[in-house]
């Protein structure tokens, strides 16, 4: 991870990009299964403390080394976004 | 009036992967420059939703970057369709993206009315036929 000091303030989940910028604030894991190259521009514009897909969603090696340069966390999960987002709800 | 530092980006509108690349930039700019992360986040995500448009409907534009010490102001403009309905195009959930657009996470319908939402002015120039020059400022 480019940016493991990270902290987790919060939470947001979602596929479509505008809804994404417009509502996860700064400090976020970014929950979702997108995983083109565009989650890179959002996530360093939205400013997540990480993305994490949902799913066992692949990351293609183009994605994983623009997140490496840009300095955006990108963590995988095989758990459904529900789940994912009920256990991370009750550590934060 | 004070002076300003410009910026100017030609976006390209054949590659919808590197698109956003302006707007990573003028973050990694004004933070340089040392603006608030609220300002910076405001202006790089209004200028990438409006980066997208550009890319998704009309094969890219230029945009201008102004900054001066109270304020910013971006500057888009493209020679694409231009947009019929200025009104309706700004309500939230409206969109005439493309499925092959969709499919990637856009097209929500989301981006003027975010554009809106993250600057303190915005202005639509549009004709249909000509093009699309959008004005927005953030005041820092």
């Amino acid at each position: 991870m480019p940016e493991p000091e990270r902290d987790i303030l919060g939470g947001y989940a979602g596929d479509l990009l505008s809804w994404v910028m417009g509502r996860a604030s700064s400090g976020d894991v970014w929950v979702t299964i997108m995983s083109n190259l565009n989650i890179v521009a959002v996530a360093s514009l939205a400013d997540p403390a990480c993305i994490l897909l949902a799913e066992g969603v692949e990351l293609d090696d183009g994605v994983r080394e623009r997140a490496e340069v840009q300095g955006v966390n990108v963590l995988r999960s095989g758990k459904n976004v529900f789940r994912l987002c009920a256990e991370i709800a009750s550590l934060i | 009036m004070a002076d300003s530092v410009n910026f100017h980006f030609d976006i390209d509108g054949d590659n919808f992967t590197s698109a956003g690349e302006a707007s990573v930039m003028i973050k990694k700019l004004l933070r340089q420059m040392e603006f608030s992360p609220d300002v910076i986040r405001r202006v790089s995500v209004a200028m990438y939703e409006g980066e997208i448009n550009m890319v998704i409907h009309a094969n890219g534009g230029t945009a201008d970057v102004n900054v001066f010490c109270d304020r910013i102001e971006i500057v888009l403009k493209d020679n694409g369709p231009g947009i019929a309905d200025v009104r309706l195009a700004m309500q939230e959930g409206y969109s005439t993206a493309p499925d092959n657009i969709r499919s990637l996470g856009f097209g929500a319908g989301m981006g003027l009315p975010n554009m809106k939402r993250y600057t303190d002015d915005m202005r639509i120039e549009s004709e249909v036929g000509r093009g699309t020059t959008i004005y927005m400022t953030v005041n820092v």
